[in-house]
């Protein structure tokens, strides 16, 4: 390890422990409601679904439109699993964060088998087939006893508050960009850019293909265990088809491959239905127009394939800083070039 | 040297339906040899590429390398037993810097495992840092070093060119596939790729085969020379004897 990466790490360190304070701070100090800190819990629990379903949809390049089952099988097992234990306080947290690795896993066995087909098909194909594993999820979900059947499950302990909901999705968040920054992402994103170039290159695709849905699959149950602990009632609705693309969209507007943009995309699009609340009438129709609005004018997503580095920000605004370098050079040169020509 | 037999392959053949694209194809590359496989458009020399790096299945015939039958392996298994290619029109990953593209081909050289690279454990920084030291050793071979941060579609395309056999290298290869290196290159370009192939064969000490269009370059560096047409091979033998073949000049060269 070179000094230049332990201080970067030193410095990303410090950064995610000042956020999560921050979230504590909120949430105990009683600064924000109930229901602030509630959409912040959903804002979480958003980035987790579409971080990971960037890893399929982004960096292998694969569209997966069954997102929302994997979510389910996560919510309903770690949801199931709490309430059988039926523990509270600290061994009730223990049983919760059992319950999230359990429902991760039985998600990861399913987005294992689902993966499988997904060696034969690419495109439209696999997008149809994923659509077609979330409604099967959801109908079997629907019409089985133990799961409460069309009435839900109710009476989930709600231990999903803005503490460890942040906690999870930072701890998520981290784990999968340290994976995209390792050989087996280096592997998945070379399928993406080339499939023939990548088998040339000793790249196993079938492996890598499946283990990124595996991986995807595995995050999206937990934050599905998440989701479940925090609503505490859970409903096969709440898992149908629109929350697939729900999260789909939340990728493709946020720029896919990119997981600056996900992030950035769930906390916009997670908090602007609740703002445009006031305007109850027009809100999907705001909602849809500033949709269509950045697809037009930035059809690669808000951050394309960029990805922000703090190392690097404050590397930048250091130069600037010290007189080495013009903010916003970059931008304002391209600016000159467009009243140029 | 030690003349020992690389890459042999015997009777081999493939038909697509009723079309034989290839039959009776043998070859016999020794240890560090230089070979060229020429011949007219159609004749199935990129067919036999796609044989002996297992993206086509022989419908007859085999393939032995290093004394080992690759009958039935898949394209990445062969890599590992170290075929490496390059392609006609580049296939390069675009969006990826320089060096991931090299890096990215020594990934099954690496060992650790999915979690440990997920929480960073200490194989992870070990053989990360060997496996960048070694495609910045291989990038500097090409004059490459110094773009190892530019994206590999903001390369000029010559640099690509060679990009595609750095990452092939990076493969530890025994016999390295180059399938028109150098389509669509100027003289110049044409004349420091000759030099850059000559220098990999000698550094890395790997057998070479080569489909080629620019005589200039085929007579300039191979040892020997084999001439397809129809999917069979109709002359092989050394540079002199080939250009003088009238079989070869009635097919290929013209007079």
């Amino acid at each position: 390890m070179t000094k230049k990466t332990l201080k970067s790490y030193a410095v990303n360190l410090i950064a995610v422990m000042l956020l999560y304070g921050t979230m504590v701070y909120l949430s105990e100090s009683g600064v924000l409601s109930r229901y602030y800190s509630g959409i912040l819990v959903l804002v979480c629990i958003n980035i987790m679904l579409a971080v990971s379903l960037n890893l399929t949809t982004g960096c292998l390049g694969q569209i997966a439109l069954g997102h929302a089952g994997f979510m389910s099988i996560g919510a309903y097992t770690a949801a199931l699993f709490t309430k059988w234990l039926d523990l509270s306080g600290a061994a009730g947290y223990l049983g919760y964060f059992g319950g999230l690795i359990l429902g991760g896993l039985l998600a990861a066995v399913f987005g294992f088998i689902i993966g499988l087909p997904a060696l034969r098909l690419k495109g439209d194909y696999l997008a149809i087939i994923t659509l077609g594993f979330g409604e099967i999820i959801r109908a079997i979900i629907e019409n089985m006893q133990f799961t409460g059947g069309a009435q839900g499950l109710r009476s989930i302990e709600q231990f999903s508050t803005l503490p460890v909901a942040s906690g999870i999705c930072i701890i998520s968040v981290g784990l999968l960009t340290a994976l995209m920054r390792s050989r087996h992402g280096r592997a998945i994103l070379s399928i993406r850019e080339d499939d023939i170039a990548s088998e040339a290159a000793g790249i196993n695709n079938t492996y890598y293909r499946t283990m990124a849905f595996t991986i995807a699959a595995f995050f999206a149950g937990v934050a599905g265990g998440v989701y479940a602990h925090y609503i505490g009632i859970l409903g096969a609705k709440n898992f149908n088809f629109s929350k697939s693309v729900e999260i789909i969209i939340i990728v493709v507007l946020g720029g896919l491959g990119s997981f600056t943009g996900s992030i950035v995309a769930a906390i916009l699009l997670t908090i602007l239905p609740e703002l445009l609340r006031d305007f109850e009438n027009y809100r999907m129709l705001v909602y849809s127009i500033a949709l269509i609005l950045i697809m037009i004018f930035k059809p690669s997503g808000i951050f394309g394939r960029y990805e922000f580095s703090l190392t690097r920000a404050i590397t930048y605004w250091v130069d600037v800083f010290k007189g080495k370098r013009k903010p916003f050079a970059a931008l304002r040169s391209r600016n000159n070039k467009e009243t140029e020509d | 040297m030690a003349m020992e037999s690389v890459l042999i392959t015997k009777n081999l053949g493939i038909s697509f339906g009723g079309l034989k694209a290839v039959s009776n194809f043998d070859i016999d590359l020794t240890e560090g040899e230089l070979v060229g496989l020429i011949g007219p458009n159609g004749a199935g020399k990129t067919t036999i590429f796609n044989l002996l790096t297992g993206v086509y299945q022989p419908t007859e015939g085999t393939i032995t390398l290093q004394g080992k039958n690759v009958h039935r392996k898949r394209p990445d298994q062969l890599v590992k037993m170290g075929i490496a290619r390059t392609f006609q029109n580049i296939r390069l990953f675009k969006h990826l810097s320089v060096l991931d593209n090299v890096t990215i081909a020594c990934n099954f050289q690496m060992r650790y495992s999915l979690l440990g690279g997920m929480f960073r454990l200490p194989g992870y920084w070990r053989e990360e840092l060997a496996v960048k030291e070694k495609a910045m050793s291989i990038l500097s071979v090409f004059g490459l070093e110094m773009y190892a941060d530019t994206l590999a579609d903001n390369l000029p395309y010559g640099k690509q060119r060679k990009l595609e056999i750095a990452r092939a290298l990076a493969t530890d290869p025994k016999v390295l596939l180059l399938d028109e290196p150098a389509a669509g290159m100027n003289p110049t370009e044409t004349n420091e790729l000759m030099n850059t192939i000559s220098l990999v064969r000698k550094q890395f000490g790997i057998t070479i085969l080569l489909i080629e269009h620019d005589m200039s370059l085929v007579l300039g560096i191979c040892e020997r020379i084999i001439v397809l047409d129809y999917g069979q091979i109709i002359a092989s033998g050394l540079p002199g004897e080939i250009v003088n073949d009238p079989k070869v000049i009635a097919a290929y060269l013209g007079t």
